[in-house]
């Protein structure tokens, strides 16, 4: 990013990159074989594997439209809910996905402002991740009402009923955020794209030029351009930035506003937030994982970038778990039978596997990242980061049913359990996710080929002059 | 580099853009009209199985609304009278006119007349004609001048917005019991200091305006 190269700060640090630290692109790759090696994945013939994925992919999005279908013709009487338990997967579901998207909005946004150069490697495809998960994740409060026809009550649209939301309810307020957040997310990646669009453009012919020179927006390359182009670019990481801690917050207050023992917390904000960054991580490190060895990206994903992802994922695992011992210590502090009940039978109670199923891979598992050793290990990772995905989701699942199963009235205490359409629904709803997540691996540079380039050695000013030693 | 479009896609995202402008504010503003209940179904106005007039015999023949809707007063629906009703005054009065055959025919066999309903509510709708009666609505307010339509037509939307907007002030529309079955009553100037005194005198709190109130 040249805006930055006019830091002297920047400059110094890359002198001293050169001076012996570690590069963030390996293999001694120039700005012409980068160009080659990424813009190739996506101009090369479609290989065989990536169909085989997509047929995959596409069935399971088929999946999950046969089972809204049945869904909305049935009504949500297919799903396993009960008469305590009014939230089941559809809101587990929900809360899990919009947590994943917020990796790629830290990766893009807060570390893009905390001048983490090494973002530069994952932030396109980790914000391709974050737009997939959100629309995803949005399929659920569609289809969660039942009578989705009658989805439009959740915006605040004049009608001739002169009935409007409740705009004191959280219900409300997330309808905004995560509206927002699509917006925003989507708008940072396009205009990240359009330098990389750009030159895939550059490099193409006949209706793939024309494609791709209506979306690079007559992107040039000029010295003017990138100068309103990195404004831009910063102002939207500005922008986004709230986004991720307000979004997963809101998410929050939907639970902790009610008066459910076990939801009723102030902490849950804070700790949805670092749960949500943790969860992202973990699917950012999975589909890093299996995308740099398909497409043979080890040069720039490197073992040094997914051992910091690691340390991330180690700080924000230990925040949860935190969070978890806190809310043990506040239940048995306030005196609040209800409170320490929730939370006794969270932990003994009829779904006591869920909770320790979340416990072990939400909290055991990040500390193997302590070793350096463990951290460098792609197979331990790999592992490590499916265990996260499947302890965040039960993070959800625990908080959402076990609160509800055993509310105020213990005549009304039921067990949930899902039905098959529960979880056809989630299974369907990846889906849907790598649909969207294939096509952009084949379709658009899954690396930030412009921002890259701007950190590598070469890109520095005094570059040249260091090498003749002539800089110092 | 040679360009890839012509010049004239330089113009392009401006004209998109006031063009998608123009015709968002086009389309909001046709489903603002024609998607309204004031559009879609005031003037509703079916043909009915017998051309019965009101005009002729409410405001040629003066007769009370009361005399036919007997259950206004007392009852959650107004009520369409029963054919022997009609026959009262029609055993005597054109006896053999041939556009009263059908209700002749209804007297004969005991099979009631199949009049086409006007004023819709739907079933998830509590409505009370005696309520409104009671607190001092009078039936033009909703139903327009009944008397001067020679078929029936609805006058008002019924639509939730309007039903709400009256709850939430119903001052301009309560008038005197004498007044009730006047076609042509308008407020009169005094009508604030009128309607505050007749909420105090039937002890009438403001009307419901939650949802339990007409949806029970």
């Amino acid at each position: 990013m040249s805006i930055l190269n006019k830091h002297p700060q920047r400059d110094s640090a890359a002198t001293e990159a050169i001076g012996g630290q570690e590069l963030l692109v390996t293999g001694g790759h120039s700005f012409s074989t980068l160009t080659d090696k990424v813009s190739g994945i996506v101009e090369t013939k479609t290989p065989p594997k990536w169909y085989l994925l997509f047929v995959m992919a596409v069935s399971g999005m088929m999946v999950l439209l046969g089972s809204i279908g049945w869904l909305v013709w049935e009504g949500t009487g297919v799903w396993g809910l009960n008469n305590p338990v009014g939230w089941g997967w559809a809101i587990v579901n929900f809360v899990f996905w919009v947590g994943i998207g917020h990796a790629g909005t830290l990766i893009s946004a807060i570390l893009f402002l905390l001048r983490q150069q090494w973002r530069t490697a994952i932030n396109r495809f980790a914000e391709a991740m974050t737009i997939f998960a959100v629309i995803s994740a949005l399929v659920f409060p569609g289809i969660h009402i039942g009578r989705v026809w009658l989805a439009y009550y959740m915006f605040p649209v004049p009608n001739q009923m002169l009935v409007w939301p409740n705009f004191r309810s959280p219900l409300l307020w997330d309808i905004f955020a995560v509206g927002t957040y699509f917006t925003v997310s989507t708008l940072f990646w396009y205009v990240g794209l359009i330098p990389d669009l750009a030159t895939l453009r550059d490099r193409a012919t006949k209706v793939r030029k024309k494609v791709l020179g209506f979306f690079a927006l007559g992107w040039r390359g000029g010295n003017r351009q990138w100068q309103h182009y990195e404004k831009a670019y910063l102002m939207l990481a500005g922008l986004a930035t709230p986004l991720v801690l307000s979004v997963h917050s809101v998410v929050a207050t939907d639970f902790a506003t009610s008066m459910v023992p076990g939801w009723h917390t102030t902490i849950f904000p804070p700790y949805f937030v670092a749960g949500a960054v943790f969860s992202g991580f973990g699917m950012v490190m999975t589909l890093a994982i299996i995308a740099r060895k398909i497409y043979g990206l080890e040069d720039i994903i490197t073992i040094n970038h997914l051992e910091k992802m690691n340390k991330i994922i180690l700080v924000t695992g230990s925040m949860v778990g935190y969070a978890y011992m806190t809310e043990f210590f506040i239940a048995w502090y306030s005196g609040n039978d209800f409170e320490v009940f929730a939370f006794v039978n969270r932990a003994f109670g009829p779904y006591a596997w869920a909770y320790w199923i979340m416990f072990l891979c939400n909290v055991i598992t990040p500390q193997i990242f302590w070793f350096k050793k463990l951290r460098r290990s792609i197979p331990v990772m790999f592992v490590a980061s499916i265990f996260v995905n499947i302890g965040m989701w039960f993070e959800r699942f625990v908080i959402t049913v076990t609160s509800l199963s055993r509310d105020y009235l213990p005549s009304s205490w039921d067990y949930y359990s899902p039905s098959i359409w529960d979880i056809l629904t989630f299974v369907g709803s990846f889906g849907l996710f790598f649909t969207f997540f294939l096509l952009f691996l084949r379709f658009l540079p899954m690396v930030a080929l412009s921002e890259v380039k701007g950190v590598l050695p070469e890109a520095d000013p005094h570059h040249y002059h260091h090498h003749k030693g002539g800089a110092k | 580099m040679a360009q890839i479009f012509p010049k004239w896609t330089n113009k392009a995202p401006l004209y998109s853009a006031v063009g998608a402008g123009l015709s968002l504010i086009v389309v909001v503003g046709l489903v603002w009209y024609y998607a309204s209940p004031w559009y879609t179904d005031v003037g509703y106005r079916p043909i009915q199985p017998v051309p019965y007039s009101h005009k002729v015999h409410v405001r040629d023949l003066g007769l009370d609304c009361r005399f036919c809707h007997t259950g206004v007063e007392i009852s959650p629906v107004a009520g369409i009278p029963p054919t022997k009703t009609c026959m009262n005054c029609h055993n005597m009065i054109l006896p053999e006119s041939d556009r009263l055959a059908p209700i002749r025919e209804s007297f004969k066999n005991g099979t009631p007349m199949q009049w086409i309903r006007v004023h819709k509510s739907p079933d998830y709708v509590y409505f009370d004609h005696s309520a409104h009666i009671t607190a001092g609505v009078g039936c033009s307010s909703c139903h327009g001048n009944i008397a001067e339509m020679d078929v029936v037509a609805q006058f008002k939307p019924l639509s939730m917005g309007w039903c709400i907007t009256c709850h939430r002030n119903p001052d301009d529309f309560l008038r005197p019991a004498s007044e009730i079955t006047n076609m042509t009553w308008t407020p009169p100037a005094n009508q604030a200091e009128f309607a505050a005194k007749q909420k105090e005198l039937l002890d009438i709190k403001a009307p419901v305006t939650d949802c339990t109130g007409c949806h029970r």
